[in-house]
């Protein structure tokens, strides 16, 4: 991947923002990163694990701030071990925690830390003004930041993570604390960063669902290992299975219509199952399996209430691992 | 992975909001950074960039050290006076109250609200390593106090020109207090910038600070002053210097330019005494930036 580093260019072999190979990393009493392989984009990639997966420790070491036991790693083509000042010059960092003092303005903080960054003054301020407008702060920028919100604190913590125009920004757990709202925002924020910015985001989070909105790919680690790095499409891909739901017959002429509706798509050589008590899994054989259940369910006076397409959900993920983990086999793709 | 900038902007046709503009402009590294960082800690130290009210005390002290050397010089012009009444280097001594408060003040504003607000992490998220970290602190808290003690010098020194006082004579005296300043401004702070990056409360830290230097020198000035007035004595409680920066830096000052005078002056007893004072200034001054170095690497 080019490098525009002022004149300079970074050729590195692969495309891949970050790059690691069997990194460990164990502290006194705990293994925090173990084995770790994995390749991570250009695009949105969402790091995802418990509290104490090892996910901060990961950032940690991709920043260059800690060396790791054992393995290697890439940001940018850079090396984690040796290049770390130059990786840090290229790479934004939002943490989770607070980490604005309260007596300093908006500009005046992030100026500042445009200037840590590497930028000249005069650019440092175009820069801040430029940055603090896209994440949406206005007047509010001079004011001290004691005053402020969650919200208006996490635009900042963003806003000095972009003011240097990075290649890729690593942000750790930005909707922590904001109300849905909030998170909403932050979430189409981030989005942008990539869509308009064109700045790769590696964003950690313990909460799914936001995830499946904002990120292209996902990277999910569990005590410090891979448990699996795949496209957010492929963790939601569409199994070939419909939920079909039914009213009761309207004059009750049917005593369970669940069972006559399965026996009737069964004898038209469909793969029925029933779910629960009111739900039909029908495996979908071609598009005619559609006009069959409705077809079926007409013929017998009934409603037809749902009828959708089965979808993995992120979070089923990991029940499944967690299946996967006591029965004592490996973790498959989430089945239903 | 990035299209270039220009590309980007021209996707935009709303003229209010011009898009995302990149940056490819200079990006100057770590040692821009280092600087950036001491400039604005220096700045910090005497509450510039930061709100009115973390102005008014640094501003204030620097008045209460800088007025009285107006004073001397009025004095010494209305009395048409062939020299200043105050020695340089003694008039640091005279203030080193004030200094220390203004150090005791400050020291934690440059260290424990880093720590405090978690904007540590922050920094080693830039270009910066740690040590240039500490290198860039510790070089604004020496310089602000260097700063605090060379305007007055300056006053008392253009004030004495102006007068038509020696010039050969008032030059030498400059720049004995400046070098004095220059030790006020290194042993004392390195000391006081131990303390501050030990706690991330403020409060803690100025009482601390304070707490030291003025328990350490106070002891050490009591022990010099029960000798009484017997000036063939033994030198032996000059030594108690050694617990006190302040002192410590007062003694080796009035021993080697030979200045200060009466039962209580303080001096590093002889040629030996005055080598193991500078000694042991060196060792605090780099102990303490060990300590420094040593307490940010686990950040």
């Amino acid at each position: 991947m080019p490098l525009a580093a002022h004149g300079r260019y970074v050729e590195g072999v692969s495309t891949a923002v970050i790059k690691t190979e069997g990194l460990t990393k164990r502290f006194a009493r705990v293994t925090a990163l173990d084995q770790l392989t994995v390749e991570v984009q250009p695009g949105v990639v969402g790091l995802v694990g418990a509290n104490g997966a090892g996910k901060s420790t990961l950032i940690k070491i991709l920043l260059g701030l800690a060396p790791a036991t054992s393995g290697r790693g890439e940001v940018l083509g850079l090396d984690i071990a040796t290049r770390g000042s130059e990786i840090r010059e290229w790479v934004g960092y939002m943490p989770e925690h607070d980490c604005l003092p309260p007596d300093v303005s908006a500009t005046e903080f992030v100026v500042h830390m445009a200037r840590m960054a590497g930028l000249p003054a005069t650019a440092a301020r175009e820069r801040t003004a430029d940055t603090l407008r896209h994440v949406g702060l206005y007047e509010e920028r001079y004011r001290p930041m004691g005053g402020y919100s969650t919200g208006m604190k996490q635009r900042v913590k963003l806003a000095q993570a972009l003011v240097h125009d990075p290649k890729l920004v690593l942000l750790d757990e930005p909707t922590n604390g904001l109300d849905p709202a909030g998170r909403d925002e932050m979430l189409g924020l981030i989005r942008r960063v990539h869509s308009d910015f064109g700045i790769s985001v590696l964003v950690t989070t313990h909460l799914l669902g936001e995830l499946e909105r904002t990120c292209d790919h996902l990277v999910v680690i569990d005590g410090g290992k891979l448990l699996r790095s795949s496209s957010t499409a492929s963790f939601t891909e569409a199994t070939a299975v419909l939920a079909v739901e039914v009213t009761d017959h309207p004059e009750d002429l049917i005593a369970e219509p669940g069972a006559e509706v399965r026996d009737r798509l069964a004898a038209a050589g469909l793969d029925v199952q029933p779910e629960g008590s009111h739900l039909l899994l029908v495996r979908l054989a071609d598009e005619d399996t559609y006009d069959t259940i409705r077809d079926t369910v007409a013929e017998l006076g009934l409603g037809l209430v749902r009828l959708e397409q089965r979808r993995h959900r992120v979070a089923e993920l990991f029940t499944a691992h967690d299946d996967a983990s006591t029965r004592g086999g490996t973790d498959d793709d989430a089945a239903s | 992975m990035t299209q270039p900038p220009d590309a980007r902007a021209a996707d935009t046709g709303v003229i209010h909001d011009i898009g995302y503009r990149g940056y490819t402009g200079p990006r100057l590294g770590r040692a821009h950074a280092t600087r950036s960082l001491f400039v604005q800690s220096l700045r910090a130290a005497y509450g510039l960039g930061r709100s009115g009210r973390s102005k008014v005390l640094p501003m204030l002290l620097l008045g209460v050290v800088t007025v009285p050397a107006v004073i001397y010089v009025a004095v010494a012009v209305y009395m048409k006076r062939d020299e200043l009444p105050v020695e340089y280097a003694g008039y640091l001594s005279d203030l080193g109250l004030v200094v220390s408060i203004f150090l005791a003040s400050q020291a934690p504003v440059l260290l424990s609200r880093d720590l405090r607000h978690h904007t540590v992490p922050l920094y080693f998220s830039r270009p910066i390593t740690r040590a240039d970290y500490v290198r860039a602190k510790f070089a604004a808290m020496a310089c602000a106090q260097l700063l605090l003690m060379a305007v007055p010098l300056l006053v008392l020194y253009t004030g004495a020109l102006l007068a038509g006082m020696d010039f050969g004579h008032n030059t030498g005296q400059f720049l004995d207090g400046l070098a004095a300043a220059v030790l006020y401004a290194l042993v004392p702070t390195s000391v006081a910038l131990v303390i501050a990056a030990a706690t991330p409360r403020r409060g803690f830290g100025v009482a601390a600070i304070m707490g030291y230097l003025v328990v350490s020198s106070t002891v050490a000035a009591v022990v010099v002053d029960m000798r009484g007035p017997s000036p063939g004595g033994s030198d032996a409680a000059q030594w108690t210097a050694l617990i006190s920066p302040n002192g410590l830096v007062e003694s080796l000052v009035n021993e080697v330019f030979d200045l200060g005078s009466g039962f209580d002056r303080r001096h590093a007893p002889g040629a030996f005494g005055a080598a193991v004072f500078a000694l042991v200034a060196v060792a605090m001054v780099a102990g303490s930036y060990r300590l420094l170095l040593r307490r940010y690497s686990r950040v």
